[in-house]
């Protein structure tokens, strides 16, 4: 096992430095000077200009400038906002809380509901129960979600006014964020409808945000049992008299979950994606809106380092599911 | 249909050394409509898939004769019509789906719509496929560090989020519609050449290979004529996904304001411009989303019903 975790480690490593390469080309790819592109001044003078050129380090080699910002990343230096000057670490940790919350929110309804539903279709192959299930995954893996998010909105929050619009908390309530997941922070403030305000807040994104990974958990879960249910040990345990429930929940789930579990690691980067637009249509303060509004604003320092950090998360998650992986399948262990 | 194909290659590049090529053409050909027969057999037997063709082939020839389909030019401002409703809501006839909020016809914008749409799904998928298929054939062929720089290079696109990064290179590159098709297909090409690459790897020790190697066929001749014939299978299903992929990115893209540019009425675009008035007109909403799905939906079908019926594993179960 300690060999097989080395061997994942040691296959990071020349993803992270293409990530880090990536990520530091970004800027010197943008059409235009760049220090007229770092600095957000225009017209200035040849002076300044070369000030500004050393201020930077780009008047140095080019393998030494990728060196130098390879250091300060991995020191947690990712520069300083160029639209409100605040440390892009220091944002990205602030946010990052907000996306995390969402993202937990929307996989937990995503597995919970995919996975019940892909055992379902499965048990009941063929029957209109299968059918309408899998219909609607397939629906659910074709919707364009920022539509769906306006869908819900206009019924929903504008229509029945069940749920809020948008945000994270009801403006009335105030505390002062401890650990950044709302639904902690307002248990902690102790204060009366702060946390069922979190709860309200929180329902119509993780809604939107899990369609796509539910969708596709429900097809996988259905396919892998469907698989396991014609292995012979299924049909043992059936000739040994065990109720149908036991051998579907029990005997044949636990060896249809090893393809499930890897896609549930697959959908991280879908749920990232998918993040960009759930927090811009329900104006949620994560890392997704911080990274289309700073798109907007051209703030390319705090792209270059969420750019940086969202590509670790995900292979950071990866290398998690893939322990995870060999954890759950010995087999995989072994090779 | 995987399956007729690789037992009919050898035959084909062998061909040279074992027979003249008017011997064998024939046979091949007929072989290829069995096979092809074959495959809509199990096609047809999929009424989803059905149901997505036919769709899908309307779509087409609604797009293909959009101005004679269109009760009116797509850019035409009705100014006494701003956010008329559809019909059913107290319209009138001559705006059966509405005005948007500067007096457009919306059925018009959404038949036009269509376009563009199925559009950047040829057009990205064309390029992905085309760039993904050399990138994986080289890798696979070839192996040792051209594989090891090809195959990381991969690793790299695919660990950030698409969307995001499509996001970025637009950035770089500018906003529109032809730059989003442009990162729409970087993003995407590394599932067509990790896929290439597997079947390439797969396939080039089989012994048909083996034997058009010894025959003296080249390593061109052996990776575009000999193998990637026989790997197209999972290609053509990944090509489909790709499809439907590429619309709803670019719809993604469009709505986020890096895509397709207003006034052109891309379907995502038009739903970014419409945002403010969800409550107000609800239709200028509703309509253009429900174009997208439908589209991407009959493209999902047509691809679940391919890989069932190229699929040789599921066929015999």
């Amino acid at each position: 096992m300690l060999r097989f975790i080395l061997n994942r480690l040691v296959l990071v490593i020349p993803t992270f430095i293409g990530i880090s390469i990536l990520s530091f080309g970004f800027i010197r790819l943008l059409p235009g000077d760049p220090v007229d592109v770092l600095s957000g001044e225009h017209s200035m003078s040849v002076q300044r200009h070369d000030e500004l050129l050393h201020q930077f380090g780009l008047d140095r080699p080019i393998w030494q400038q990728y060196f130098e910002y390879l250091w300060r990343a991995l020191n947690g230096d990712l520069g300083i906002s160029l639209s409100n000057h605040h440390p892009v670490m220091q944002q990205f940790l602030q946010l990052f809380p907000a996306t995390i919350e969402l993202s937990i929110c929307a996989m937990v309804i995503a597995i919970v509901l995919g996975v019940t539903l892909g055992m379902l279709a499965a048990a009941r192959r063929d029957t209109w129960v299968d059918q309408l299930t899998m219909g609607g995954a397939l629906v659910g893996y074709s919707m364009p979600i920022f539509w769906w998010g306006l869908l819900l909105i206009i019924v929903f929050a504008a229509g029945l006014h069940w749920f809020p619009v948008q945000g994270r908390m009801d403006l009335a309530i105030y505390f002062k964020p401890v650990t950044g997941f709302m639904l902690i922070d307002s248990l902690l403030s102790g204060q009366k409808g702060a946390f069922q305000s979190a709860v309200q807040h929180l329902v119509l994104p993780s809604v939107v945000l899990s369609t796509i990974p539910l969708a596709v958990i429900a097809r996988q879960t259905r396919s892998a049992m469907l698989e396991v249910l014609n292995e012979d040990y299924v049909r043992t345990a059936r000739a040994k008299g065990l109720r149908e429930a036991r051998v579907t929940a029990i005997h044949a789930f636990r060896n249809a979950l090893i393809p499930v579990v890897t896609t549930i690691g697959l959908q991280v980067g879908t749920l990232l994606a998918g993040a960009v637009l759930t927090e811009t249509i329900f104006s949620w303060p994560g890392i997704g809106k911080w990274m289309i509004d700073a798109i907007g604003h051209r703030d390319y320092t705090v792209v270059q380092g969420g750019l940086l950090m969202i590509a670790i998360v995900v292979m950071v998650v990866n290398l998690i599911v893939d322990l995870l992986y060999a954890f759950i399948n010995p087999r995989i262990r072994v090779q | 249909m995987a399956d007729s194909a690789s037992t009919e290659a050898p035959t084909e590049t062998a061909t040279p050394e074992v027979a003249t090529s008017t011997e064998i053409a024939p046979i091949v050909s007929t072989r290829r409509f069995a096979a092809l027969s074959e495959f809509w057999g199990y096609f047809s037997k999929n009424l989803g898939a059905l149901i997505g063709l036919v769709v899908f082939a309307l779509l087409i020839l609604i797009a293909i004769f959009a101005p004679f389909v269109a009760p009116h030019d797509p850019d035409n401002q009705f100014r006494d019509f701003l956010l008329a409703p559809p019909v059913w809501q107290g319209g009138t006839w001559q705006f059966v789906l509405g005005t948007d909020p500067l007096g457009r016809d919306m059925l018009s914008r959404l038949i036009f719509g269509s376009r563009f749409s199925l559009l950047i799904g040829l057009i990205v998928v064309t390029g992905a496929l085309f760039s993904g298929v050399i990138l994986g054939l080289l890798a696979g062929y070839f192996r040792g560090w051209v594989d090891v720089v090809i195959m990381r290079i991969m690793d790299v696109i695919l660990a950030f989020p698409s969307l995001l990064l499509a996001l970025v290179l637009v950035a770089i590159l500018g906003p529109g519609l032809v730059n989003a098709m442009i990162a729409i297909a970087i993003v995407l090409q590394p599932h067509f050449a990790r896929l290439t690459r597997a079947s390439v790897m797969a396939e080039k020790n089989r012994e048909y290979v083996v034997s058009a190697r010894l025959a003296g066929a080249g390593a061109i001749r052996l990776m575009l004529l000999t193998i990637l014939p026989n790997c197209l299978a999972p290609l053509i299903v990944q090509a489909t996904l790709s499809f439907s992929n590429a619309i709803l990115e670019a719809a993604a893209l469009g709505f986020l304001g890096m895509g397709a540019q207003p006034p052109t009425p891309e379907w995502g675009t038009m739903l970014a411009d419409a945002r403010q008035y969800i409550l107000r007109a609800p239709w200028v909403v509703t309509f253009p989303g429900l174009c997208i799905l439908v589209t991407v939906l009959a493209i999902n079908l047509i691809g679940d019903g391919l890989r069932d019926a190229l699929d040789p594993k599921l066929k015999r179960s």
